[in-house]
């Protein structure tokens, strides 16, 4: 069926379209947006054929250039990656319309194209990491993106040029993490596809060259998802990064690292190989558990908004972990940390691009600035309310819908320290975006000059409806997609997804 | 059981009506149409399914089934069940509403408040909160609504925005919150122990069959319910609500003697009687715990009020000794505890919001916020202060106001208690009557001060200072609960006496009738 094509597609036509931009944009500065917009419109139409296809039909298998699975690279795509497929795409779409016109007020023009050639590419490692089903292959687009990425961070100069560096520097080491973990296995087994090596890999789990290149994977995606303590150059990064950038990476590209760790972890190592090891799902546990406090508390800590909302990402990529941490246990974390990938993306997505209005607006960074930032901006706002809520865990948004499967697998397995440790988390997000609201709403604005005083207006850009609406759509989903997680429209999602869980080959 | 969506279309009132507020900002006129008609629409709903649950049915209304298996009826449910219970709390707050947001305009109006779109579409959002609260089928259901009234307000008990009112809203967000994550707590404990959260008559059986094997994790789940429900406002858990007086009158008056602690106190007596079951309750021990706490804070939120001089304070402290009583009633696990727990919850909320609304209206006539500045005002505004001795006779429970009635069922409850359970039970009926006394004790010397003292702030000629009624908006509200608070005990007599009861029963909503009912599916008769 040509709907087996699709995953290569996805990848291919993004990565023709970011030379294409290049080209394009040399001719004609504007075009290069709407090319980037058109491609990932595609490549969104694309994927949600293969998740339709996925879901009734079962996994794509699509060997590169017609050479068997062991030996040629496989493109594997499951419930899973269909389902983050999607997510990223739209994610995706909706950043590529909102940076138009931000990028156009925080970069010089000369750097627009550039900027999209950059963001087409990391598009293009984004999917081929989810579409792919080889370890080496894995890798090679994780440089992709995270090449793409640096360079985006550093795009504003000045003291992002030093985060960037940073990202470079940590980035390196976890993907070195990762390439080595990818030749220890190579070195015992001879094979770099994923469902080979899951079924080579049994017999060799009391290998130390196995139990070594597993805590390579688990650090060096750790790294590339900025999981507490390995976090450092994260805050750094998405707060000097121009706002679409910051809110991209925030949005997809960690939880992308997420997923490549989900897939390390249940497809080529497999829950058996946890099992085996008592204690190791308590550690991940516990280490998540910690993230998600100290990501809380130095949240707080923070008078910059931006790097707020990055301290709180560490935290909530925290909560993703737990739920990988108590998979071996229940379904329902597993399945907790899947639906928290989607509703961290709409979350983290739509405060990052309010951030990125505030600062378009009028250059707002500092939280103690925000006051009476209702009356200014109401729909910024609003929009704004509604993340802060999901992010409190506010039934009936998406916040709430993690913390009940989070709650319900925690507590079914007599957790009862995860369990405070979720709760007491969502206390800490009402006293860091508490504070917000309060300042944006109720605090009154502090006069700042005669001509104010005197009923003058200050002359201040109205956000476009290109940058709103991307907000709004963000916002809305987060109602949606809460009572979504609810109902039991999911279902067709969480049977493949236990089958995932429970090792049963795709 | 019949199938209808009647409670969801009721619910959908508020919820519809808070976009169009928004939208029709510009236009106050138009915008207040819309909470009006909203709460008619609402009430009238709801007021239809009284016919179905007096025939000893309930009604049923299931939005969507969760992915979370149920072991009661396959999936679990997010959705409406309507009972006796359930229906009274619904009736109350719905009933309620309309009048004070005809009290909320006069109010508003007056004193020519800021903001007051965003006013009335937190409180749309409020009390669509308090009737899911009240409709709710099970726990989950419960949660996800009671989480939205706190949210939805937050807004307006910060809605002066002054450095007073911020830190109220913020000490208020502090506490409900805090409480939802125990309740949260709680109602996952409960699913995981039994596989379900429904509400149901007696108690959960899976849930009683536990007791021999898991005594601490349930007395542990019982309290997070109980911190859950800090709204209630229990004791040592109360100093958000006084200080929650910083709101607007109307705000206090309907949320904080009706939609807000109310939703509290009815999330206890579910939870005792729905979840728990009285059964279980005497097994724990829970039932003597649970009254221990309610008789101290009906003993000391009494003391307090003595002390305080601002009218809305010490009317305060009086919802928390009033609401303690409601939790007194369940805890005493008998029928008349409960009858007396159940009645108590619109006839206080009648009384209470009567109190309330008067304050407002004394304040928005005068400007006075302190009782000792009240000398003579009964003089200046009788009507007023004729509603408020109403509203003072019922909470002290002396006839002919409806307060006595639920009173007497308590008394009777804790009788029944001591001869049950166990002879301690009768300490109880005396907390009741020294709280009772307690009442009086704070609540004459207002009426004294009102009426008989003579008025001190004169002018240098002699002259008292002008005061008049407030506006006719806030009037009618006020007389129509303070009327509604003697109609109800009336219709009690006349249905003992057997003439003109249909037409009272209309008048009076029914409850009585409920209550029987929802008694009777406690304790299974």
């Amino acid at each position: 069926m040509v709907v087996e094509h699709f995953p290569v597609l996805v990848v291919a036509v993004s990565l023709i379209s970011a030379y294409t931009i290049l080209v394009a944009g040399w001719l004609n500065r504007k075009s290069s947006c709407f090319i980037s917009i058109a491609t990932i419109t595609f490549q969104l139409i694309l994927a949600l054929f293969i998740l339709h296809h996925v879901l009734t039909w079962g996994t794509i298998h699509y060997p590169l250039g017609g050479w068997a699975p062991p030996w040629g690279i496989e493109y594997v795509v499951d419930a899973l990656n269909a389902y983050v497929l999607v997510i990223l795409l739209f994610a995706s779409l909706l950043v590529a319309i909102y940076s138009w016109r931000s990028i156009q007020s925080e970069l010089p023009a000369k750097k627009t194209v550039s900027f999209y050639v950059l963001f087409q590419l990391l598009v293009t490692g984004l999917c081929g990491i989810t579409v792919t089903g080889d370890m080496f292959n894995l890798y090679v687009f994780l440089e992709i993106s995270s090449l793409a990425a640096y360079a985006l961070i550093a795009a504003a100069g000045g003291r992002a040029l030093k985060a960037s560096y940073n990202y470079v520097i940590m980035g390196s080491i976890g993907a070195c993490f990762y390439l080595l973990g990818v030749g220890f296995l190579y070195a015992v087994t001879g094979s770099l596809n994923m469902a080979d090596l899951m079924s080579l890999l049994p017999p060799l789990y009391g290998n130390r060259v196995v139990q070594a290149a597993f805590v390579f994977f688990v650090i060096g995606m750790s790294i590339k998802m900025a999981l507490f303590p390995l976090h450092l150059w994260q805050p750094d990064a998405y707060t000097y990064a121009p706002s679409a950038v910051s809110a991209y990476i925030a949005a997809t590209m960690s939880h992308i690292s997420v997923y490549a760790l989900i897939r390390v972890i249940f497809s080529v190592f497999t829950l058996d190989f946890v099992k085996a090891y008592i204690g190791m799902d308590l550690a991940i546990c516990w280490v998540a558990a910690i993230g998600i406090i100290a990501g809380s508390v130095l949240a707080i800590a923070q008078n910059n908004f931006k790097r707020m909302l990055a301290y709180s990402s560490v935290s909530q990529i925290g909560y993703i972990v737990l739920g990988m941490g108590l998979a071996p246990a229940t379904t329902w974390g597993f399945f907790g940390a899947v639906a928290h990938i989607l509703n961290h993306t709409i979350m983290k997505g739509c405060l990052f691009l309010v951030a990125g209005a505030f600062i378009y607006k009028a250059g707002l960074r500092d939280i103690r600035e925000f006051r009476g930032l209702g009356k200014r901006m109401p729909y910024t706002s609003a929009v704004f309310t509604i993340a802060a809520l999901s992010m409190i865990g506010v039934p009936p948004t998406v916040g709430f819908a993690t913390k009940l499967f989070l709650m319900v697998a925690t507590l079914e397995t007599y957790n009862y320290a995860f369990a405070g440790v979720l709760l007491l988390n969502s206390l800490l997000e009402l006293v860091y975006f508490g504070r917000l609201i309060e300042r944006i709403y109720l605090l009154h604005e502090e006069p700042e000059s005669e001509s104010e005083l005197n009923g003058g207006t200050r002359d201040e850009k109205r956000i476009p409806y290109s940058m709103l609406i991307p907000m709004f759509i963000f916002a809305a989903l987060c109602i949606i997609a809460g009572i979504f997680w609810l109902t039991n429209l999911a279902t067709p999602l969480i049977e493949p997804l236990t089958d995932l869980c429970t090792g049963v080959m795709p | 059981m019949v199938e209808s969506l009647i409670p969801l279309l009721a619910i959908l009132c508020p919820a519809f009506a808070a976009p169009l507020i928004l939208l029709f900002g510009k236009h106050p006129n138009i915008r207040e149409w819309w909470t009006i008609a909203a709460g008619l629409a609402m009430f009238s709903l709801i007021f239809l399914m009284i016919h179905t649950v007096l025939s000893g049915d309930v009604v049923d209304c299931v939005l969507f089934q969760t992915m979370f298996r149920d072991s009661l009826s396959g999936y679990l449910k997010i959705g409406f069940r309507v009972d006796a219970f359930g229906l009274i709390f619904a009736l109350t707050s719905s009933s309620l509403w309309i009048l004070v947001s005809f009290y909320s305009i006069g109010y508003m109006r007056s004193l020519r408040e800021h903001a007051q779109t965003r006013y009335f579409f937190s409180f749309a959002f409020a009390i669509f909160g308090a009737i899911g609260v009240a409709l709710s089928r099970n726990l989950v259901t419960m949660y996800i609504f009671y989480e939205i009234l706190t949210v939805s307000t937050y807004p307006l008990v910060a809605h002066d925005q002054t450095p007073e009112a911020i830190s109220g809203g913020r000490k208020y967000l502090a506490y409900l919150m805090t409480a939802g994550v125990f309740f949260l707590f709680g109602v996952i404990m409960v699913y995981v122990l039994t596989g379900t959260t429904d509400f149901t008559n007696g108690g959960i059986k899976a849930l009683s069959a536990l007791a021999p094997t898991h005594k601490l994790i349930l007395t542990v789940c019982f309290f997070c319910f109980l911190l859950g429900f800090m709204k209630a406002a229990w004791m040592p858990f109360h100093s958000w609500l006084p200080t929650a007086m910083v709101a607007p009158t109307p705000v206090s008056a309907l949320l904080h003697a009706v939609a807000v602690v109310k939703a509290g106190v009815f999330g206890i007596v579910r939870v005792v009687c729905y979840i728990y079951g009285v059964d279980l309750m005497n097994s724990l021990g829970l039932g003597l715990i649970l009254a221990c706490i309610a008789g101290f804070t009906m003993i000391v939120a009494n003391l307090f009020a003595i002390a305080q001089d601002n009218l809305k304070r010490r009317l305060a402290y009086s919802t928390i000794n009033q609401l303690s009583y409601i939790i007194l009633g369940a805890a005493l696990l008998t029928q008349d505890g409960v009858r007396g727990a159940m009645m108590h919850i619109p006839f206080h909320g009648y009384m209470k919001i009567t109190l309330f609304l008067c304050a407002g209206a004394i304040m928005v006539a005068s400007g006075k916020k302190n009782i000792s500045e009240m000398a003579g005002i009964g003089r200046a505004m009788p009507v007023t202060m004729l509603a408020f001795s109403v509203g003072a006779l019922g909470m002290c429970g002396i006839p002919p106001v409806v307060g006595f009635i639920s009173k007497w069922y308590l008394c009777l409850g804790a009788y029944q208690s001591s001869l049950t359970y166990s002879p301690i039970m009768i300490v109880f009926l005396f907390t009741l009557l020294i709280a009772s006394l307690l009442d009086v004790v704070y609540f004459f010397p207002i009426i004294h001060t009102a009426f008989f003292k003579e008025p001190e702030d004169k002018d240098e000629d002699g002259k008292e200072p002008k005061i008049k009624e407030a506006p006719i908006f806030m009037l009618v509200p006020l007389t129509i609960t303070a009327i509604f608070s003697i109609i109800f005990f009336i219709a009690f007599i006349l249905r003992a006496v057997g003439i003109f009861s249909p037409y009272m029963d209309i008048l009076s909503l029914h409850i009585y009738d409920l209550v029987r009912i929802a008694v009777g599916n406690v304790f299974i008769i």
